[in-house]
């Protein structure tokens, strides 16, 4: 069961608390009519999948109710951080080498 | 009964209390404090089990967790009977039962033993070339129908428990700074320097008491006095402190992401007898700031032809069972090691009185110091050497020696040695189980012949002999330094305490032991257990298994319950050394939950019968429940199916309930249906993008159906939306789309529209709802409502006003989903019931009827009104079930409108509602039936679509049924047939709807 | 040398030294017909009916670990043909049928047990989904029948089917034909007969890149064993599918995920059948050896660690314990995860790729093993001939576009 970090609680709680919601900073197009049938369905269905560093969407959802996203590492589960619905996609790379330095 | 090989001593023994026991129904006595293996030992009894393939006599090997041997069954002492416990890890209680396993008809005398002489048939992966049958038998005939029931009798270990469990499980959860694994040196040690730092500390053991080794320590003193006496004072100390936990007999089974550790406490058997209400097990549910893992090492056995008779045991545990319940293993007894530790067991064993013989050492060079204490008692020490061979029969008789030179070729000439007892020690593996779960990486050390824990930042840091610190002193100095680093704490001095211990090489060796001739002659046994031998695993390697993960699976080496505690790394040896290749090149496969098997009790914990999911009852609940309703299961609702008068069943009752709501007036409880307040300015907007239909132009006090699709563009919810003020809707869901349709809301207005400003606030639970539907449905209210007028043109249908109902604040709306004259009083849940009651009492006046959720189901069908779920299957577009009326006109984007018109959504053929009449009015069709075109449809022929809903109608004196059907809309008139076992049902498609076609009596 | 009790008594005459391995070890070769990404069941039944059926005999299969080492070994070994859409019913049921004579087209004694699949209904919605399982499969000549609570008590003993059950048993569904099947004997009888169709089986061989030429099609592969052209790639990678196809500048509509699985120890025959039940996530067997094989969910996020979270092998267990109130005295031997790679619509994706030459077949989220001859035979026959054989058609990744689903989970109330 992973700890995770409410970016709006501050607190870190149990998994059990919070809803997994999918990859994160996939944008709903903003006139959905004008994108043809290949965008709209890789907007629906295609996604990254990546074995390793993934910015997901969780849902505090036992708690403030809140949706957030997380930078997780989908190999050993390891959370890089977390941060506010809204916030721009931070540059993972560049996050691991400050931590590394 | 004398207990024959009981001496003094045995420090875990309380001598005064004597339990009574019995064991494949005979009775022994043992004292508290015994586990059923030192008892029986201390019994003289040498013969614990059979083993799984070859059904050889197996005596206890271990003294511990990992032992392989002496499965047993045993009834606890409430009575339940758990299969394959180890008799090491069983404590005795006054009335134990057990019976050994695997066995017929007598441990001494067993048919499957024949199964040893047909050991050259039953090598490692037979099953696979054979039994298949001859194919003219046809196809997989004599497989499933003789050999498997042969080998499913054959196989498996314990009887299975066939009465449901007595006893009662907990659970637990814990938060703490430092959890420590493992109570003996090192653990000790970590746990202690943790506390006086003033973290909180949670210590657990597997084991009955604190100590490990240092309880079977017999030569080395810490500062001063016996290792075990060092271990009592720092328990003590512990055991004084409010910030430190200590749980013994708590196994940490499994390490999860972020340091989340699983551990199983068992209760004392004895504790249960004094206190029936103790659980059986808990389930400890770990948060740790940081892990300490001292989990200490394991001694090999050695691989030599049969390794296995009863008789033959690790010489650590021999030296547990003397000092920790004075036991004397045996009456003749001989010593085998490929390490040092056997050298103070051997003179332990003797200074209790044992008779020691000979201790055979596979290495060459042998430190004077260690053999000439043994050799000053008349044990002879013969240095390269190794036994190659055993003999006797239930016991041990003899054993084969021969001389081994440096280059561990054996000589010729062989001696044979009498003795009735082996003591082997191959050396210590470091248990690394929980450090490789928390997905810590090992290496191998070629200079320790182990695979070592590499630690990790912000990882378990092991400590003492898990980490390959062996020694009483490295290990107490290692799991000191763990806390401190694993807290954070600058190394300080070293205060390990003073200890005295001989220095022990424990390094040994791994994989088989030098012999002579053929390999594949004899079994030289590497998992006890699942009897694979060193011959098994050469030809997992000669028919090409070659990666450790191939040999496992193929051999079942390490597969076996002590999931290969005491043969992994011998296993891995033996195929490096058939491959030419290193250790490490073969791959260890991986640890994985549970390091000890934990009982499915234990992890469903209290989650059983009515705990299993909550369950959720309306606040008219009880109302029901009087009235001898009898209830369903909606998603964790308890709803009221239907009321059955004496003698009723349920078509008469729910024929009844229909009827009687047609013609006068029903009520039913509808509060679970699930409700949403949205609110805010920008209320109407966000609605108009959730749903398909239009919510600007509503007026306040109106109510509209709505529509709602998931972003695929299918129907996922329904419901009516009342619009409550300008910026305020009540919006009601289905009752099991309640929290779905509310997590989706709140994700397109958190995250797609955050600047909409909207509130969302789910009030289910806040609001009883009493349905009351049918002709008299008004005069049955009005007496009791004050603050609205219910005369139709105030109160048309699908408006919405605010009032009073007995005195109660009262949400009204007239919404119908009967098609009768109908409305849903909402009033605070907790007078729910009392409004309920006051209702009924109108009813009643009228011969009305409270009705549930079968007859809710009959009454919407006979209007064609879906049921999401049951009309849809999350495939469905509005449209297929002729919902495209509802679309608002000009609206701009909604959820799921893009999706409409991909090309298979908007194709022509779709499956669209129908409703269906049987020819036989009677005949009412089966939901799930399917309809074809022919009447006795052969196999393969292609369904057109399916029954959604079929009910006796007892309004429209018929069946009635709902139906999907591919371009149903335009088949309307026409026959279909949907084949049923006895034969077709032929049905005409009409339009899905059976009473009052124009809708009119909804306006009455 | 063929596998039959003849050899076997021999054998025993002379220690079995006799067996030769049962696939070679070769190095890989320049250039074949056809690669084969992924040596799970699905890529070497892929392979074997290349070779078997479809004339492609250059084939090689390339594994970065050890064959049989993915879901094929790792899964609960359940077989079963009754899905719900027809589309479903062709790929499973030309399964089923292929599993009903396996052992002796192989060689190989993969133990399908024909010993029942019970599927229980715990609601009246429950009741309606499992009906229309029955009644569908029916009409089309799989055999899957309707049992009362009692007749599914008689059928599988030890079930508890007391109305006080917090989701009592309300009947169950039984098809007879399923059952249950060795699962490395699938992988490693597969790989034996393909080796001997002249396929090459190359182990500890990473693919890093696909290469593709000036027309965009695809060339071959780089592996951490070298380079290795062919004009023909199949993706046969379960949970690294996406990562896998990538290399391709593909991206697929899967997202991966840990499915836990656990075994008990072995006991004495108890349970005669299987049981899964949708309702509470439970699906149990018994395996051969004795041990209760029992399948949990998956954990809710993104994952590619091979282990699940504690609470949801906890939930799992406390439905099998009120179902099987007996068990609850039973020990959790071993637990473990595998990774499945699961679509929207809980269908595979079985076909063609953007890419010429490029083949996929992943998608089989966590039911995949059942599937494995089936899928093998029609993915082999499509890679043959380039073109999608009909029963995997429906199967194409164009679905996503067209919106064509076949959408097995929401058939089966999993979204409702």
């Amino acid at each position: 069961m992973l700890n995770i970090r409410c970016p709006y609680c501050e607190e870190d709680r149990p998994e059990i608390e919070f809803r997994n919601a999918g990859e994160a900073h996939i944008a709903r197009p903003d006139e959905p009519d004008r994108v043809d049938d290949r965008q709209w369905a890789d907007f629906l269905y295609t996604r990254d999948n990546p074995k390793g560093w993934h910015a997901e969407r969780w849902r505090h959802v036992h708690g403030c109710g809140r949706f957030f996203n997380a930078v997780r590492h989908s190999v050993d589960d390891r959370i890089l951080l977390t941060y506010k619905a809204g916030e721009p996609k931070p540059d993972i790379e560049r996050m691991l080498r400050e931590r590394e330095a | 009964m004398s207990a024959s090989y009981r001496i003094s001593g045995g420090s875990a023994l309380k001598r005064e209390r004597t339990v009574r026991f019995r064991f494949d129904g005979r009775d022994y006595v043992g004292h508290q404090g015994d586990t059923l293996a030192s008892a029986l030992l201390a019994n003289g009894v040498g013969l614990f089990g059979r083993s799984f393939k070859y059904h050889r006599p197996r005596g206890i090997v271990s003294a511990g967790a990992e032992e392989p041997n002496a499965l047993v069954g045993a009834f606890g002492p409430t009575g339940g009977f758990t299969p394959n416990l180890r008799a090491t890890q069983v404590e005795l209680f006054d009335g134990l039962v057990a019976e050994s396993q695997n066995r017929w008809p007598s441990l001494d005398f067993d048919v499957g033993a024949i199964n040893n002489w047909l050991s050259p048939l039953f090598m490692a992966g037979f099953y696979y070339k054979t039994f298949m049958g001859p194919k003219a038998a046809g196809g997989n005939w004599v497989w499933r129908q003789l050999f498997e029931p042969a080998i499913r009798a054959a196989a498996g270990l314990g009887s299975p428990p066939t009465e449901p469990d007595p006893d009662r499980y907990a659970s637990m959860f814990a938060y703490c700074d430092l959890l420590v694994i493992g109570g003996g040196a090192a653990g000790l040690a970590a746990a202690e320097t943790a506390a006086n730092s003033g973290a909180q500390v949670i210590l657990c053991d597997e084991q009955a008491e604190f100590g490990g080794w240092l309880l079977s320590e017999a030569q080395a003193e810490i500062e001063g006095r016996a290792a075990r006496d060092w271990a009592a004072d720092v328990v003590a100390r512990l055991r004084g402190r409010d910030n430190v936990q200590l749980l013994t007999r708590t196994q940490a089974f499994g390490y999860f992401p972020h340091d989340f550790v699983g551990l199983c406490e068992t209760i004392e058997d004895a504790a249960r007898c004094r206190n029936p209400a103790l659980p059986r097990e808990r389930l400890w549910q770990v948060r740790a700031g940081r892990v300490v893992v001292a989990t200490g090492a394991i001694e090999r056995p050695l691989v030599f032809v049969d390794n296995d008779r009863p008789g033959i045991m690790l010489a650590g545990a021999a030296q547990t069972y003397l000092q920790r319940w004075g036991v004397m293993p045996g009456r003749r007894i001989v010593l085998f090691t490929a390490c040092d530790s056997a050298y103070p067991t051997a003179l332990a064993l003797a200074e209790a009185g044992g008779n020691v013989v000979e201790l055979i050492d596979l290495r060459s060079n042998v430190a004077e110091a260690l053999s000439a204490p043994l050799r000053a008692r008349n044990i002879a020490v013969s240095v390269g050497a190794a036994v190659t061979g055993s003999r006797g029969g239930l016991r041990l008789n003899s054993v084969e020696i021969r001389s081994v030179d440096r280059n561990g070729q054996t000589g010729a000439m062989a001696r044979q040695l009498a003795c009735d007892t082996l003591l082997m020690s191959g050396g210590w593996t470091p248990s690394v189980h929980l450090h490789s779960q928390a997905r810590g990486k090992v290496a191998w050390s070629e200079e320790a012949k182990a695979f070592l824990p590499v630690a990790r930042a912000g990882g378990p840091i092991s400590a003492g002999a898990c980490a390959g610190k062996f020694g009483l002193r490295a290990a107490i100095r290692s799991g000191a330094d763990a806390a401190l680093a694993a807290l954070g704490a600058p190394p300080t001095v070293d205060v390990t305490p003073a200890v005295a211990e001989p220095a022990l090489d424990l390094t040994g060796m791994v994989g088989r032991v030098p012999f002579a001739g053929d390999p594949r002659r004899g079994k030289a046994f590497v998992d006890f257990q699942n009897d694979v031998s060193a011959r098994d695993l050469l030809l997992a390697n000669q028919e090409g298994m070659v990666s450790i993960e191939h040999v496992k699976r193929f051999t079942t080496t390490g597969m076996a319950t002590d999931q290969g505690k005491t043969s992994n790394l011998n296993a891995l040896a033996i195929v490096a050394s058939n491959l030419g290749k290193p250790v490490p090149a073969v791959g260890l496969t991986t640890f994985r939950m549970p390091y000890t098997p934990v009982s499915f009790g234990s992890f469903a914990g209290i989650g059983r019968g009515d705990q299993f999911d909550p369950i959720r009852r309306t606040p008219i609940d009880g109302w029901a429940q009087a009235q001898g309703a009898v209830f369903e299961d909606v998603g964790t609702w308890k709803r009221a199916r239907y009321f059955p008068k004496p003698g009723e069943d349920m078509h008469q009752a729910v024929a009844r309930e229909c009827r009687t709501v047609r013609q006068s007036v029903g009520m039913l409880d509808a509060s679970t249906l699930g409700k949403i307040e949205v609110v805010g300015p920008d209320a109407a907007e966000f609605l108009e993008r959730m749903y398909v239909n239009s919510w600007r132009k509503l007026a306040p006090g109106r109510c509209r159906y709505g529509i709602m699709l998931n972003e695929a563009g299918y129907v996922i919810d329904d419901g009516v939306i009342a619009r409550v003020a300008p910026d305020r809707f009540h919006v009601t869901t289905t009752t099991g789309g309640a929290p779905r349709v509310l997590h989706m809301m709140e994700d397109y207005l958190q995250t797609e529209w955050p600047d909409l400003k909207v509130w969302l606030t789910s009030t289910t639970e806040q609001w009883a709802v009493i349905a009351v539907q049918g002709p008299k449905a008004r005069e049955v209210l009005a007496p009791l409502i004050e603050g609205v007028d219910l005369a139709p043109k105030a109160l048309s249908h699908m408006a919405y006003a605010e009032g009073r109902i007995c005195g109660v604040k009262m949400k009204l709306f007239r919404v119908s989903f009967t098609g009768e004259l109908g409305y849903e009083v909402n009033v605070p849940a907790d007078y729910g019931r009392a409004v309920w009651e006051a209702i009924w009492e109108q009813v009643e006046k009228y011969g009305g009827c409270a009705y549930g959720t079968e007859s809710l189901h009959v009454l919407r069908a006979e209007k064609g009104f879906i049921i999401v779920g049951q009309e849809t299957d999350g495939t469905v577009t509005p449209d297929d079930v002729g919902l495209s009326w509802a679309f608002g006109k000009g609206k701009g984007d909604f959820v799921g409108k893009r999706s409409l018109s991909r090309t298979d959504l908007a194709a022509a053929g779709r499956p669209q509602m129908v409703g269906l009449l049987t020819d036989n009015p009677a005949i009412v069709l089966e939901e799930g039936a399917q309809i074809v075109a022919m009447v006795n449809a052969p196999i393969g022929t292609e369904a057109l679509g399916h029954v959604t809903s079929a009910y006796y109608s007892s309004n429209a004196g018929r069946s009635i049924a709902l139906a999907l059907v591919a371009d149903g809309r335009n088949r309307l008139g026409t026959k279909l047939h949907v084949p049923m076992p006895g034969g077709s049902v032929s049905v005409t498609l009409v339009e899905p709807v059976f009473v009052d076609p124009k809708g009119e009596r909804v306006n009455g | 040398m063929r596998y039959h009790i003849g050899n076997l008594l021999r054998g025993s005459l002379s220690g079995q030294t006799g067996w030769p391995a049962q696939w070679r070890d070769p190095a890989p070769k320049p250039s074949y017909e056809a690669i084969v990404v992924g040596a799970g069941g699905h890529g070497l039944a892929t392979a074997y009916y290349l070779a078997s059926r479809y004339g492609v005999n250059r084939v090689a299969v390339l594994e970065k670990g050890w064959l049989g080492g993915g879901n094929t070994g790792r899964n609960t070994t359940i077989v079963r043909s009754n899905y719900l859409w027809q589309e479903s019913q062709g790929i499973y049921e030309h399964a089923m049928k292929l599993w009903q004579d396996l052992s002796h087209e192989l060689n190989y004694n993969v133990m399908y047990s024909a010993r029942g699949v019970l599927t229980l209904a715990h609601s009246v919605h429950d009741i309606q989904i499992v009906k229309r399982h029955v009644h569908a499969n029916r009409l089309s000549g799989i055999d899957n029948e309707w049992l009362t609570p009692a007749q599914t008590k008689e059928f599988c003993p030890p079930l508890n089917i007391s109305p006080s059950l917090r989701y009592p048993v309300l009947g169950a569904s039984l098809q007879r034909r399923g059952g249950t099947a060795r699962h490395d004997a699938v992988a490693w009888g597969f790989a034996r007969a393909a080796d001997r169709l002249g396929v090459d089986i190359i182990q500890n061989c990473e693919v890093t890149a696909i290469r593709r030429g000036p027309d965009g099609a695809v060339t071959g592969v780089e592996t951490t064993r070298g380079a290795i052209a062919a004009p023909k790639i199949g993706v046969v990678a379960a949970g690294h599918t996406s990562h896998v196809m990538a290399m391709a500048d593909v991206r697929m509509p899967l997202e991966s995920y840990t499915l836990q699985a656990l075994v008990s120890e072995p006991v004495k025959p108890v349970l005669p059948c299987v049981v899964m039940s949708n309702g509470v996530h439970a699906y149990i067997s018994q395996s051969d050896k004795g041990e209760l094989v029992i399948g949990s969910g998956t954990d809710q996020y993104l994952s590619y660690a091979q282990t699940g979270a504690l609470h949801i092998s906890t939930h799992t267990l406390e439905a099998i314990s009120d179902l099987f109130p007996a068990f609850r005295r039973m020990r959790m031997l071993r637990n473990w995860g595998g990774i499945v790679d699961v679509t929207v619509d809980r269908s595979p994706i079985v076909g063609l790729t953007p890419v010429p030459g490029l083949f996929v077949n992943c998608g089989w989220g966590t039911g995949g093993f059942k599937a494995t001859p089936g899928s093998g035979e029609v993915f082999a026959a499509t890679i043959a001939k380039g073109v999608p054989h009909p029963i995997a058609a429906p199967f194409s990744m164009e679905r996503f576009r067209t919106g064509r689903l076949i959408d097995e989970a929401a058939a089966a109330g999993v979204a409702h």
